[in-house]
């Protein structure tokens, strides 16, 4: 009975030595070197996996920043200049400024601006919708509604609004991973500058429908005038395909635009609202502007308070 | 016992409305606004610009590539633009308009009824003939016809199937076709025989339809055609689709992936192989076309011969006018057509038909949980598991979706009828198969 269990012991005590030495020599032998440092940075990053940087996880990014010497076309959209700095300082490199985007839905059809002309009812996807037609409206560039964006989303910072039909960003959540962007199927959502205090100027349309076509689909659509273009003291408003662009890197935010777009197709964003009397000369200028806008915005109001009593 | 294909498939009522009505001649249309892409492949060329003058039969869009067809006008009078029109879906695509004046045709095409039958031309003199003219598949693919002619190096035909089986509900296009064009057809198949260098030809009809069956069957034997051969099948959705039609006939399966021609089969449609007598013979390219307007409520349901071009409302005005409560107008068939958003938009070459649906048909169910019952499983027609390729293609799974043979997909809708859960799965397996398809598009170029 006691030989019994010696041998047992002794055997298994044996086994176990034979084993840890073998292991320790292949474990010698096979060893992968791994920089320490991509731990250590991959700690450093938010940790979302959002796949914004380009790479499939943070691990993936993390190896790259130790990897490649030059590292400033990488760029972590969730952490922002704060991480990268804080990684390029940890690795002795230097990064990139790039100043914060956040997403940006440019389409202004909500359902008391463009009509409804049909209805689908096929699966609720933006993607299968946009595959087998132009869409419920007449507009067949803006927003389909069936809310893409809002399911692709690791931040829950794009909503649909039920009362507009349109999605909406959390701009204190989104982290400009774009991963709305490519989940739009009508490429309605950019990543355009946040701007000083969350300041913007954007045309809020992706219409290239000739200007007659746009204005019968929807109220405030880019008709292509190019009075804006005009406008602009910076030139940084292009015209092409019946649409307007307003380059972020060229604007100056000045509003002029704003003022004389005929179909408010320009939206402002982040400003404080603006006062009604302005400087003495400019007054004539912008006084026939409020004038003509006057009726349409008339009109609007009346309409949600309709929406609100209801 | 009569033949059909081994798997799958459904039984939706045929409700052929309009079986008994004659083809129609409908009137030329005061302006037609022609497409230049009516076809699968690169869109035509325009050809013309604003201000031309055409006839009946003039080329006014020209094919761009190997996959691409010619596009003739259908109408004589002014070109008046050259643009962007809305299509039945309502997207902007390139098309010619033109206001109608007259009706004079292009000189060289004979426009009698006489029945030419003899046919000397060599095979590749046929071929050219026929991609002159335009055709491509009428039966609703649209596919180029002379691209299915040129056999590739290292394949032969062995035989030629042509499709008269109409599986769609409501569709009487084609049935019609069958019994007051007979003797054409027939001669157009003797030229595809030739152009192809087959000498056995199979015509596959559904037994729902027994005229067209007796009709051919004594055209031949008066005629004494040798190798034409009409082959009645049982009823059985979807048995116009190339493959089951060739598993029907010949019991031998197209493989995942491959083509017809590689199991010795070319298949052409009876629309197809009509217009191919009429390119060949008359030499009178794609003009028209016969689309049958029907639907439950609309009171005189029809087969119209109609110019490509004219707007499809029209047509429906000239079948009893649109009733009160149509929910859905779908060009083509009930299974396989699009609903319109734009029901101003052009008969096109693939318009087999304008059904409209009453409202409350129309209306889908309610989606439910997928309970797992495996029906789709059982009717899809090419072995696939449709609940799986749609919800692989939901979640955007979309690398995976080739191992599931999405590609094989013909997107016949059994799956999405037969759901008892009413789950839209054809439009998700859509969806996964365009995705596919870029992949491998994507894998091929590089």
């Amino acid at each position: 009975m006691n030989e019994t269990l010696i041998y047992t012991i002794a055997i298994l005590v044996g086994l176990g030595l034979v084993s840890a030495v073998v292991l320790y020599f292949v474990a010698q032998k096979f060893k992968v070197y791994e920089d320490p440092r991509i731990d250590e940075t991959e700690g450093m990053l938010p940790g979302a996996n959002c796949g914004g940087c380009g790479f499939p996880g943070c691990r993936g990014m993390a190896e790259a920043l130790v990897k490649n010497d030059d590292i400033s076309s990488l760029y972590c959209p969730v952490g922002g200049a704060a991480t990268m700095s804080a990684v390029a300082q940890y690795l002795g490199k230097a990064v990139a400024e790039k100043e914060p985007t956040v997403a940006v839905v440019r389409c202004g059809g909500t359902f008391c601006n463009r009509a409804r002309t049909n209805t689908f009812d096929g699966a609720r996807s933006c993607a299968v919708e946009a595959s087998l037609y132009g869409g419920e409206t007449g507009c067949t560039f803006g927003c389909l509604g069936n809310g893409d964006c809002t399911r692709v989303c690791n931040f829950d910072a794009i909503h649909m609004n039920p009362e507009t039909g349109l999605p909406e960003v959390d701009e204190e959540k989104c982290t400009a991973c774009g991963a709305c962007v490519k989940a739009c199927p009508k490429s309605i959502i950019e990543l355009r500058k946040k701007g000083p205090k969350g300041r913007r100027v954007y045309v809020n349309c992706v219409n290239k429908d000739k200007g007659a076509i746009t204005r019968k689909a929807c109220s405030v659509g880019c008709i292509g005038c190019g009075k804006c273009v005009k406008t602009c003291p910076f030139e940084a408003i292009t015209l092409e395909n019946n649409l307007a662009y307003i380059d972020p890197a060229k604007c100056r935010l000045c509003r002029k635009c704003v003022a004389v777009c005929p179909t408010g197709a320009i939206v402002e964003v982040g400003f404080p609202a603006r006062k009604p009397e302005t400087e003495t000369p400019e007054q004539p200028a912008v006084k026939p502007v409020a004038a003509e806008a006057a009726p349409v915005q008339e009109t609007i109001i009346v309409a949600e308070g309709g929406e609100q009593n209801a | 016992m009569l033949k059909t294909f081994r798997l799958g498939g459904v039984h939706p009522h045929d409700y052929k409305l309009s079986k008994d009505a004659a083809i129609r001649v409908f009137d030329v249309p005061q302006t037609v606004v022609i497409p230049l892409g009516q076809h699968i492949g690169a869109p035509a060329t325009a050809a013309v610009k604003k201000g031309d003058k055409v006839l009946v039969g003039d080329v006014i869009g020209t094919a761009t590539g190997f996959v691409s067809a010619n596009i003739h006008s259908s109408v004589s009078g002014t070109v008046t633009a050259v643009d962007l029109a809305p299509d039945g879906g309502n997207l902007r695509k390139p098309a010619v308009t033109i206001a109608v004046e007259g009706d004079e045709w292009n000189p060289a095409i004979d426009r009698t009824d006489t029945l030419i039958k003899e046919c000397s031309l060599e095979p590749k003199e046929i071929i050219a003939k026929i991609a002159a003219a335009g055709v491509v598949g009428l039966g609703g693919a649209t596919f180029p016809t002379q691209v299915k002619l040129s056999v590739p190096p290292g394949k032969t035909a062995e035989m030629l199937i042509i499709n008269g089986v109409e599986c769609e509900p409501y569709l009487t296009a084609d049935y019609r076709l069958m019994l007051e064009r007979g003797e054409e057809l027939l001669v157009g198949c003797v030229i595809l025989m030739r152009a192809l260098g087959v000498g056995k030809c199979y015509i596959g009809i559904e037994n729902n339809k027994p005229q067209a069956i007796s009709n051919l069957k004594s055209l031949i034997v008066a005629n004494g055609y040798e190798g034409i051969e009409v082959v009645p099948l049982k009823m059985q959705y979807p048995q116009g689709g190339e493959k089951q039609l060739i598993a029907a006939i010949t019991k031998r399966e197209v493989p995942s992936g491959a083509l017809p021609i590689d199991v010795g089969a070319v298949v052409q449609n009876v629309g197809t192989t009509y217009a191919v007598y009429q390119a060949v013979q008359k030499n009178r390219p794609i003009v028209d076309r016969i689309v049958t307007v029907t639907g439950k409520l609309l009171s005189t349901p029809s087969n119209l011969l109609v110019r490509i071009g004219t707007p499809i409302n029209t047509l429906i005005e000239a079948c009893g006018g649109m009733p009160a409560d149509t929910g859905k107008v779908i060009n083509g068939g009930p299974m396989m057509g699009r609903a319109m958003a734009n029901i101003e938009a052009p008969v096109t070459k693939g318009t087999s038909g304008v059904l409209l649906m009453d409202e409350k048909s129309s209306v889908r169910g309610g989606e439910m949980a997928c309970i797992s019952c495996a029906k789709c499983v059982d009717v899809c027609p090419m072995g696939l598991e449709p609940y799986l390729i749609s919800k692989l293609s939901k979640l955007g799974l979309y690398e995976r979706l080739e191992g599931e043979r999405t590609a094989d997909c013909i997107e016949c809708g059994c799956c999405s009828f037969t759901c008892p859960s009413n789950l839209p799965l054809l439009d998700y397996i859509r969806l996964g198969k365009a995705e596919t398809m870029k992949l491998i598009r994507a894998r091929q170029a590089k």
